[in-house]
């Protein structure tokens, strides 16, 4: 293995012959395909590539709910707000949350009020934070998939381990498998099948969307981020359709593999415990979060350091939920555009890097 | 969101900051033309035309892999006057610096200063210095200003790119962006990547030689490449079109970006020029960039084309097609 | 949604490394890993930790149909 061949994955030959297998794969097909991708990783990748200007106009390729930072609650905002405003907090995040927007304020104008905001790469470097300010409180915003809670699970051990006092979580980790059974039974939308997330699934694993292929008809294929990757995963699905099959498939097999990731799964279970978890635009879906289980409780921003926090207003006019749910796409938002820019966003999905809408915007149609 | 507040995306370079410049700098200051944004003023006096501009400097590092703020505060106003077909004459130095800033670290700086003056042929004539209290500046801000006079009667600038011009660089792209990011605190990323700060007066002035084919010169900073092209094409009211597969990038860089979640065309270069030109003289253009010592990776990289105007399209590396638009704000590192 | 990037192991003390690509280096975790890795290794990064390792034969047999795939759209039909 070497450099050479892992850029194999976006070699344009490999893809223009995996775009005429489709092209062929569809060809005579009356009603069109409607597939659902729920990873932030792969909208980026096909805006950047124009995968939707290489495939039929019968293959369509819609966003669903896969951007962690999107569906973050108002509320949780307001709370990371709160807590930047207190002089002895120092906030350690991702970049991606300082721009999103809560009631009345977010993070990067916190910033600019000279609150002491932190972008790390990771929630280690946060850790590593703690060390260095041992007279102030760091917490770090934990947000993120099945790909990133077992990072903080970690870092929280890691904490733990070494006795670390002054290092705090505020956790607002999400599972996708439970929220992806709710939109394929959501008689709007009619999805013909998912691109199943590539890094999420190095760690759920491939079976875990056995049951949305068995029990809820929705063909799967585990899809790596690859341009040749996404398109191979979408000829896989077309073919289950053409078929008329309905099951499981990995695409990614090189770094997914059935069961996953033991290990990081058990860190899961170790630090974490399952709780209803709200989503931005989607509501309240139970089972689909991940609180910070009691032992671990002194890690846990929100038990154990006080704040006051003003009541969540969302924002009027948000079509954000519609977005997430794949049942509008950005452009069809009245406010995308106009009142809903990259600079002055009104909905998570605008502020992004990897929304829908702030992805649509930059590399438009 | 606070609209009475100013962000730092308001001095970034991308969509926030020409808002700020639209809507309240440009209209309060001068009744000039808000397309009329080139990189340096030109002024006509007793007939003859003066090309003016001033910039300036509050990198954080100010030290970083491949120069400093010194390098940067001289190279980019000379740059500025160079890319409206200028020859820089001379530069002056303004430095504010906080109270318990070091004075060797000064020494360096202004050492860099000087070098990067000499290397441009350009006499640091003017100056001043300050000093405010602990707190009130991030170490040491520097503003430049600079002139330069006209040996010719081009007229270059944003609004001359025609249909059917070819879009040069005189190489890799990102650079000193990346250069700054990876060495940042909390992003901290080992890599070789230098900055590639450097005068461009002198690759310019042989450009020239090629007289009226050469319509627009422009060197992409903040914003990168892209959104200096969105510019150009709103200012000249055209479509662009580019070709990622040509596009130099160095495999460092393109590392980087790949971990931090950047795209490479929206990170600042501070040793480029695109240059927009009539597309009989291209393949000459090509050569003169390639035959200078900061042109060595130079290709064309796109072309001016039919179609709406202030919109940019790129043909990407797997053969589709993408829009371009401006960058918003600062590009953050991702994890998402 | 989450940003991984595949990068080669080129030094390792204990649980953590070092990896590369493109001349870019990053020190990494190894906390979350159970798979045996070794210096040359082709791990996937995300946030400073390996999620997990390359394997190269599914590597190699997933470009092998990508490439029947090509050959078969550029046969005549």
């Amino acid at each position: 293995m070497n450099r050479a061949l892992l850029d194999e994955f976006s070699n344009r030959e490999l893809v223009q012959g995996l775009a005429k297998q489709i092209a062929r794969l569809a060809e005579g097909r009356e009603t069109p395909l409607t597939f659902m991708e729920v990873c932030g990783t792969h909208t980026m990748s096909i805006y950047q590539y124009g995968i939707r200007s290489l495939l039929p106009d019968k293959v369509r390729l819609i966003s669903g709910p896969g951007c962690p930072v999107c569906v973050t609650p108002v509320g949780y905002v307001d709370k990371a707000v709160a807590y930047a405003r207190q002089t002895n907090i120092i906030i350690a995040t991702f970049g991606d949350m300082l721009r999103v927007p809560g009631s009345s304020s977010c993070l990067m104008q916190e910033r600019a009020l000279g609150a002491d905001i932190r972008i790390v790469y990771s929630p280690l470097d946060a850790l590593a934070l703690a060390g260095k300010n041992p007279e102030k409180q760091i917490i770090f915003l934990g947000v993120g998939f099945e790909t990133t809670a077992p990072t903080i699970a970690g870092t929280i051990l890691s904490a733990a381990s070494r006795g670390i006092e002054n290092f705090f979580i505020l956790a607002a980790h999400k599972t996708i498998p439970i929220p992806m059974s709710i939109l394929s039974d959501d008689p709007e939308l009619a999805i013909d099948g998912y691109l199943c997330p590539a890094h999420v699934s190095t760690i759920i694993g491939a079976e875990a969307y056995r049951f949305l292929a068995e029990e809820h008809g929705v063909p799967c294929v585990v899809t790596g981020f690859e341009p040749a990757d996404i398109l191979q995963g979408v000829a896989m699905l077309v073919t289950q359709v053409v078929e008329g099959r309905s099951t499981v498939e990995n695409q990614y097999r090189r770094f997914v593999l059935p069961e996953g990731n033991p290990k990081a799964k058990e860190f899961l279970t170790r630090v974490f415990v399952p709780s209803d978890a709200a989503w931005r635009g989607l509501g309240v879906i139970p089972g689909s979060g991940l609180a910070i289980a009691p032992e671990f409780a002194r890690f846990d921003a929100e038990k154990a350091l006080p704040v006051t926090v003003e009541k969540p207003r969302e924002p009027e006019g948000c079509c954000c939920g519609e977005v997430l749910k794949g049942k509008i796409t950005p452009f069809d938002c009245p406010l995308f555009g106009t009142a809903c820019t990259p600079e002055q966003p009104v909905g998570a999905c605008m502020v992004s890097s990897e929304g829908s809408c702030a992805a649509a915007y930059k590399y438009g149609q | 969101m606070d609209k009475d507040l100013i962000l730092l995306g308001h001095g970034s370079g991308g969509r926030l900051s020409h808002q700020l410049l639209d809507e309240l700098i440009i209209p309060t200051l001068s009744g000039i033309s808000t397309t009329g944004q080139n990189d340096a003023a030109i002024l006509h006096h007793d007939g003859r035309r003066i090309a003016f501009t001033t910039d300036s400097y509050v990198v954080d590092p100010i030290f970083f892999p491949g120069g400093n703020i010194g390098h940067l505060a001289i190279n980019g106003t000379v740059n500025d006057l160079a890319m409206v077909g200028a020859q820089p004459i001379a530069i002056s130095v303004g430095l504010i610096m906080e109270e318990g800033f070091s004075r060797s670290a000064l020494a360096e700086i202004l050492r860099s200063m000087r070098e990067a003056a000499d290397l441009a042929g350009v006499v640091i004539a003017a100056g001043d210095t300050k000093v405010v209290p602990r707190g009130k500046a991030d170490r040491i801000f520097i503003n430049t200003s600079g002139i330069g006079y006209f040996r010719h009667e081009l007229e270059i600038g944003g609004a001359n790119a025609r249909v059917g011009d070819k879009i040069l660089i005189n190489g890799t792209i990102g650079d000193h962006g990346v250069a700054v990011m990876a060495k940042r605190e909390g992003l901290e990323l080992d890599t070789d990547i230098l900055s590639d700060c450097a005068p461009l007066n002198g690759l310019v002035e042989s450009l020239l030689e090629e007289g009226a084919a050469i319509h627009v010169l422009r060197d992409p900073t903040r914003g990168g490449v892209a959104t200096t092209l969105k510019e150009i094409a709103i200012q000249s009211n055209v479509s662009i079109s580019l070709d990622e597969v040509s596009l130099p990038l160095k495999g460092a860089v393109r590392g980087v970006c790949a971990v931090l979640g950047l795209d490479p065309l929206y990170v600042a270069n501070e040793g480029k020029v695109l240059a927009i030109v009539a597309p009989d003289v291209a393949e000459r253009v090509l050569e003169r960039m390639k035959g200078h010592p900061l042109g060595r990776d130079a290709a064309i990289i796109g072309e001016v084309t039919d179609g709406i105007g202030g919109k940019v399209r790129m043909e990407t590396l797997v053969g589709g097609t993408r829009a371009v638009e401006m960058l918003a704000g600062e590009q953050l590192p991702r994890i998402c | 949604m989450c940003l991984a990037v595949p990068m080669q192991i080129t030094s390792r003390d204990g649980e953590s490394i070092t990896a590369e690509i493109d001349g870019v280096s990053r020190e990494a975790s190894l906390m979350m890993l159970g798979e045996e890795v070794q210096v040359g290794d082709y791990v996937l990064i995300h946030a400073g930790f390996a999620i997990s390792r390359l394997d190269e034969e599914e590597a190699l047999e997933t470009l092998a149909i990508m490439r029947e795939c090509l050959a078969l759209s550029q046969s005549p039909t």
